[in-house]
């Protein structure tokens, strides 16, 4: 990635980078940054979020492993990185084009409440992906409906929020969320009886990048 | 001070995590937390690892994305008057290169190619998922930044998307379905989605007529969107392949 730009901005633009200082300064903060964040995740989080969502997959009480399906989808998403810069982003371009007010109060609000919206949004995926394990539907019609559903509300959704919304589905799901839910759908298409942990177990993901496009999109008409 | 602040919110942001895993591991499963040291070790490490990473975004990535963005849209690049959308050539190529070498080298990709190798005896190969997966994150960003500068519509392109991978999934081997379509939300990671979208919003801020609010999101829509095809193609040619040759 880093050589792609720098090619693009040496051979093709021929302009050196101005503020060499800030970018190296900034780019070694997120490799810094980036490799803390992993080191942690696999020390703390990923031993232990794997090994409780095998238990609950192999525990088989519904109300409980759907009730923990819930919360890890929503806790993750909330402490997703991509997101929270992404949600930043968007509450600056909303303040600039005048659609909320430009107080920094304003921004942190919005952007707070774009990403409960998406945590809930994966939450609520999460819940219906595991129903989908347990009781064997097919993922293709699932995902279907919902398109149909997210097409639908694009309708009546307002302009500025559509794209942030589209966007959202693919920004929820990485390095935080993707490892866990993974280790969920798998760990449960394991212990169910007749279940093929390949045909199964992945499509959690999937789930969980399509529910945010319609949260947000609802959220957009509310709040706007 | 700014960066305490930052560890102040990071430690927010992984609190709901944190609670969840421990709520539910002493109440619900009822077992005690194995290595109380190295988990509170891991947490510290994450929350500094979120703040500098953070920081680090505001500082070089999202500036970087913002000046190329501009300066492929400047008058070295395009004339100024009379623009027509061959005159970005540039920029979808630039747009192109960036989606190709950060899905290449993206680690879950390279955990779920894998995966899906082992799964189907051989029959798909790690090497050509992961490439079939850039051409198509590749492709899905080029044409993402051609609809910023033409100005579409954003659903009309991910529909007749949808539609195309719709019809895909009637004709794709049934174990590939569920990799495929987690293969569009795995793909854009934590680093390429700031840049992307930094690009996107810079392009519309930069092409003359388009509105940062309305048309400088969905780049990353496109580049989980076009993942989910080439994978099923290339699931599609793959068994095709094996069939003939049996």
């Amino acid at each position: 990635m880093l050589i792609v730009v720098l090619i693009f901005q040496l051979g093709v633009i021929c302009e050196p980078l101005p503020n060499v200082v800030d970018m190296i300064g900034g780019m070694l903060l997120i490799v810094l940054g980036l490799t803390f964040f992993v080191i942690g995740l696999e020390q703390a989080l990923f031993p232990l979020g794997e090994s409780m969502a095998y238990a609950f997959a192999r525990k088989g009480s519904l109300p409980w492993l759907l009730a923990f399906a819930f919360c890890l989808g929503f806790a993750t998403t909330i402490a997703e990185p991509a997101l929270i810069a992404v949600a930043d982003k968007a509450a600056q371009v909303a303040s600039g084009g005048g659609v909320i007010a430009s107080t920094d109060q304003a921004r942190q609000q919005y952007a707070l409440g774009l990403r409960l919206t998406v945590a809930l949004a994966v939450g609520v995926a999460l819940v219906v992906g595991v129903m989908r394990i347990v009781r064997g539907w097919p993922l293709h019609w699932l995902m279907i409906v919902g398109y149909a559903i997210v097409m639908m509300i694009t309708g009546f959704a307002p302009p500025e929020i559509i794209g942030i919304a589209y966007d959202s589905g693919g920004v929820t799901t990485s390095t935080i969320t993707v490892p866990l839910v993974t280790a969920l759908g798998v760990g449960l298409a394991h212990s169910i009886k007749g279940r093929n942990p390949v045909v199964d177990g992945f499509g959690l993901i999937a789930f969980a990048s399509l529910t945010p496009m319609m949260f947000v999109m609802i959220y957009g008409m509310v709040s706007m | 001070m700014k960066l305490l602040w930052g560890l102040l919110g990071s430690l927010r942001d992984i609190l709901p995590i944190a609670g969840t895993i421990l709520v539910f591991q002493l109440w619900v499963i009822r077992r005690p937390l194995p290595n109380v040291y190295r988990l509170l070790r891991g947490l510290v490490f994450v929350i500094i690892g979120m703040a500098l990473f953070l920081e680090g975004l505001e500082m070089a990535l999202f500036p970087l994305g913002d000046l190329m963005a501009a300066q492929l849209t400047g008058p070295d690049f395009i004339p100024p008057q009379g623009a027509v959308m061959m005159d970005y050539l540039w920029v979808y190529l630039f747009a192109a290169s960036l989606g190709f070498a950060t899905t290449l080298a993206e680690p879950s990709l390279i955990a779920v190619a894998l995966k899906a190798q082992e799964i189907s005896g051989g029959a798909i190969h790690a090497w050509g998922l992961r490439l079939a997966v850039s051409v198509g994150v590749a492709f899905g960003i080029a044409l993402g930044a051609y609809r910023i500068v033409s100005g579409g519509e954003l659903f009309l392109f991910i529909l007749s998307g949808y539609l195309v991978v719709l019809f895909q999934t009637f004709f794709a081997p049934s174990m590939i379905i569920g990799l495929a379509y987690d293969s569009g939300g795995v793909t854009t990671s934590t680093v390429t989605v700031p840049l992307v979208t930094a690009l996107g919003l810079g392009l519309a801020r930069s092409v003359p007529g388009r509105d940062v609010l309305l048309d400088g999101f969905g780049l990353i829509a496109f580049a989980s969107l076009f993942p989910i095809m080439t994978v099923l193609g290339y699931a599609q040619v793959a068994t095709l392949f094996s069939r003939m040759r049996g």
